[in-house]
């Protein structure tokens, strides 16, 4: 319980470590840290328009990763299948999905996919459908990986005690299978985040979209990237030690 | 036991399997009665695995028939139905599921498969492990069992699906030499209650205790099938005597 706290506490000193020491060598190669300084006025108002970003990032991401989990999961079932109508359905969609670039589908999402099938999507629901597709192609993998590394005994001991096929993948394969995988979850929960801010070029008011445009009326853009970069390093600092935590507890269970 | 008497509640017939071109079953035949304990031993890849795991469908035979309960064994809903109520099976890995308890090891057939409630599966599971004496580990994980330990809680988790018949695949062969008589000793506690089995193994000792009927295999064939006493004094084919020679005096 206590390790990981202390890593994210040694990583979160150290990040505020570097941005000092990035303050002090500003003050003598023209850097202005006084556009996001919080003891003035002007300064503390930019931050929390920086920070106001936050919300969308976080409300984004999670939603986006969550449609693209379980999508991921129902493309990766007919992937192991002996069929091969199935196996067919699974690779196409993951080879297709995947050679679409993200910034790409944002667009395609935002711009054509209303057009095409004559309805109205919001920035959000755009960015959210964009970058849970994209994602979902490799979710499935992941699943299938997953899923392929449970021995067959295991299949054979449902099928001893009768479990259906629903069964035997919702209380015997998957359980395991998700423990294997969950460093490789965390990872794309970390790339979902980042991603996350291709969703400005749409206008998505996100972490980046207010960095841009603080930018924009400010002309500081060293500073506020500089605050932009930190704020998504302690974002995802969190999310790592969200998910190493989980990793520990589902361990955990197993050993007692 | 006047088992032999019974209408047979597995009948086998001209069974053959192929793996690709690789014959596993070559025409095998075996009637097996209500509450008859057969005992298959041969050498490794003569096909003593094959044969309990297509009585029990996790292979497919391609011809010859294999009836269970009276329902032939095919791709219909009604043969998966029938293994599914009458057959139990026991791995020789064991097979238990690591992420469970040894009590939801237990529970999670009777009440998924069975639609049994939760208390009353809860019930059945400790009366089975009691019977293979360790239900004072129903709270752990099969990692914290000891092989032989493991072993009787996967006897157990088959055992309380209630089956006709239970199938052993080499139970005892991933076990350390001093926990083989645990295991044997539920066997054998087992058969004398009168259940049908059909046990893959080379524990002779257990053989002649238990056995009605012997069945020795080679090259996916039955070469010899007798009574016990026959078949430990006077076996009729050359294989056979062979074979027990290298098991019996090694």
């Amino acid at each position: 319980m206590t390790t990981p706290s202390i890593s994210l506490h040694l990583t979160l000193r150290a990040v505020v470590v570097v941005a000092l020491a990035l303050a002090v060598s500003g003050c003598s190669a023209n850097w202005g840290w006084y556009v996001v300084d919080p003891t003035i006025p002007s300064g503390a108002s930019n931050l929390l328009f920086l920070l106001s970003g936050l919300k969308y990032t976080i409300l984004l991401s999670l939603t986006a990763i969550a449609i693209s989990i379980f999508t991921g999961l129902l493309i990766a079932l007919p992937g192991l299948s002996e069929k091969p109508l199935f196996r067919g359905i699974n690779r196409t969609y993951v080879e297709l999905i995947r050679a679409v670039p993200i910034l790409v589908m944002i667009l395609w999402v935002y711009y054509g996919l209303p057009q095409l099938a004559d309805i109205s999507i919001g920035v959000f629901w755009a960015g959210v459908i964009a970058l849970a597709l994209s994602d979902s192609a490799f979710e499935a993998e992941i699943f299938r990986a997953g899923i392929q590394s449970i021995g067959k005994g295991q299949y054979e001991a449902a099928h001893s005690i009768s479990l259906s096929y629903t069964d035997t993948m919702r209380f015997v394969i998957l359980p395991q299978a998700i423990r294997r995988i969950l460093p490789a979850l965390g990872n794309q929960l970390v790339y979902m985040l980042k991603m996350s801010s291709l969703v400005s070029v749409i206008g998505m008011q996100e972490l980046t979209r207010k960095a841009n445009e603080l930018v924009v009326s400010q002309y500081r853009p060293l500073e506020i990237y500089t605050i932009l970069v930190l704020e998504y390093l302690v974002l995802i600092l969190i999310v790592s030690a969200g998910v190493r935590w989980l990793e520990r507890r589902l361990k955990t269970d197993e050993r007692n | 036991m006047d088992a032999g008497r019974s209408e047979p509640v597995i009948r086998m017939e001209n069974v053959s399997k192929f793996f690709d071109d690789f014959q596993a079953l070559k025409d095998v035949s075996l009637d097996v009665a209500l509450g008859e304990k057969v005992v298959v031993c041969g050498p490794s890849g003569s096909g003593k695995s094959t044969l309990i795991r297509c009585i029990n469908r996790l292979e497919k035979h391609q011809s010859g028939t294999i009836r269970v309960a009276g329902v032939e064994l095919d791709d219909r809903r009604e043969s998966l139905n029938a293994v599914r109520a009458n057959v139990g099976m026991v791995f020789q890995q064991f097979n238990l599921f690591p992420h469970l308890t040894v009590l939801q090891n237990l529970t999670l057939g009777p009440v998924r498969a069975r639609k049994m409630p939760a208390a009353k599966a809860r019930d059945l599971a400790m009366r089975y492990l009691e019977r293979v004496r360790i239900p004072e580990q129903a709270g752990k994980y099969p990692r914290q069992l000891s092989g032989g330990q493991q072993q009787r809680v996967a006897i157990a988790r088959s055992l309380c699906m209630e089956p006709k018949i239970m199938l052993f695949d080499e139970p005892t062969s991933a076990l350390d030499p001093e926990m083989i008589n645990e295991v044997l000793e539920v066997m054998a506690e087992l058969a004398a209650s009168g259940m049908t089995m059909i046990c893959v193994t080379h524990e002779m000792g257990f053989a002649r205790r238990v056995a009605d009927k012997m069945v020795f295999m080679d090259y996916g064939e039955i070469v010899e099938m007798s009574d016990p006493a026959k078949f430990f004094t006077a076996p009729e084919s050359q294989r056979c005597r062979d074979f027990l020679e290298k098991i019996l005096h090694h």
